[in-house]
């Protein structure tokens, strides 16, 4: 009896645990929004981690969605060939790109090349207590250093993904046209065909526009609330990374539910 | 790195971005030909429309004219009515055949249009009095094999 008692308190615990972080983690975005003024009027602030965030993340991105795009064309044209519909493979590459994978993995990419970084350094602030000297100087830790990296982040995820997209599409067109003989422009009208710009398009820069809201949102949440100490910002870190990729897997699923349901595609 | 170099490569990026969204708009998602505010709509009864889909394409002479906006079954008749999208630049007359077809063997249904000689032209809400269902597969079959049958009963 004493040891139900026990599970169950252990299981109360966690739960109120969890609510209170999810609760601490929504106020701390609100006070983030609140204080993002001064990332729009000193634009400065937000350029130089529009930089970090998106500018240092193109290459990975870029070459990450070259070869997805290659495999995925080489995968899906061998397939394809048993059903003598191989020049459907540029319609392949671009669905399942522009819908899914460009986001998602730009995503993934972006949590774990991005992301982390942003805790890491939030959570460095912390530790060497940067944070507190601003908050003396009666300088807003939130307005100028958190603020500024949320909306970078928030503005770079689209960008990114429509890159990883573009060079997606790009890698299957190298492998199908050149490599392995699908006519040009047969991989491009059947793709022009199939692809509803509203359905493909713009729902894939929705979902990557809510992927960067989650993933900045999450990566500079565990920066400040990170404990301190070096093993601190190294679990924050890691933390990130974590909730972050499950953060996107999940709300890609919701998205999916709720953009592609009854549409018949 | 100082600021203007900073400023630059967000600005080469920002363009890169951007230019990628147009990219997948224009060349994949091939908005030039998303046109859905113009157009009309016709109505038009089947007695079975397969699979025919909502958002099918809507052909006369193998030439998209159009796309199928709303597909429901008329509760007195037990017909399906398809309430077809018409560009303003096609007129039909009013003795005009809907039909569905399958492009290819394993394709996509469509509604193909072949117009009259009618002088009347089909305005916006009018209704398409000729109509061919779609072709049912399991249905073609069983009729061959009654066929058959029948066939074979008569030589006895």
């Amino acid at each position: 009896m004493a040891e139900i008692a026990r599970i169950l308190r252990r299981l109360g615990a966690g739960a109120i645990d969890g609510i209170w972080r999810l609760g601490y983690a929504s106020r701390f975005l609100a006070m983030v929004l609140l204080a993002s003024a001064m990332a729009f009027r000193r634009f400065s602030l937000t350029m130089r981690e529009l930089y970090f965030a998106g500018v240092l993340s193109l290459v990975i991105i870029g070459v990450s969605g070259l070869f997805v795009g290659m495999v995925l064309a080489l995968q899906g044209f061998e397939t394809l060939q048993n059903f003598g519909a191989a020049e459907a493979v540029g319609v392949l590459v671009a669905t399942s790109l522009v819908k899914e994978l460009g986001p998602v993995v730009a995503g993934l990419l972006f949590a774990s090349r991005a992301g982390s970084a942003i805790t890491a350094e939030i959570g460095l602030m912390k530790t060497t207590e940067q944070l507190s000297a601003m908050e003396m100087m009666a300088v807003n830790p939130l307005a100028r250093v958190v603020a500024p990296r949320f909306w970078a982040g928030v503005i770079s995820m689209p960008l990114l993904a429509a890159i990883f997209s573009v060079m997606g599409v790009f890698g299957g067109w190298l492998v199908a046209v050149k490599l392995l003989g699908v006519d040009n422009g047969t991989f491009w009208s059947q793709m022009q065909a199939q692809i509803d710009f509203r359905l493909g398009i713009v729902n894939g820069i929705i979902k990557s526009f809510v992927f960067g809201i989650a993933i900045t949102a999450i990566a500079v949440y565990e920066g400040y609330d990170a404990t301190p100490t070096a093993e601190g910002v190294a679990s924050a870190t890691t933390r990130t990374v974590v909730e972050s990729a499950l953060a996107v897997l999940a709300i890609d699923f919701v998205l999916t539910v709720f953009m592609f349901r009854g549409t018949g595609l | 790195m100082n600021r203007t170099t900073i400023d630059l490569w967000v600005g080469i990026f920002v363009a890169l971005g951007l230019g990628a969204i147009v990219f997948l708009s224009m060349k994949v998602g091939n908005l030039a030909s998303f046109k859905t505010e113009e157009g009309y709509h016709l109505d038009a009864r089947f007695d079975n429309i397969g699979g025919l889909k909502v958002r099918a394409p809507v052909k006369s002479a193998g030439v998209v004219v159009g796309r199928v906006e709303r597909i429901r079954l008329d509760p007195k008749t037990y017909e399906a009515v398809a309430t077809l999208r018409i560009e303003l630049a096609y007129q039909f007359t009013k003795d005009t055949i809907a039909s569905i077809l399958t492009s290819g063997l394993l394709g996509e249904q469509y509604v193909g249009l072949d117009s009259g000689g009618d002088t009347v032209m089909l305005k916006d809400g009018g209704l398409i009095a000729k109509t061919q269902s779609a072709v049912v597969l399991e249905k073609l079959v069983g009729q061959m094999m009654f066929g058959k049958a029948a066939e074979g009963s008569d030589k006895k």
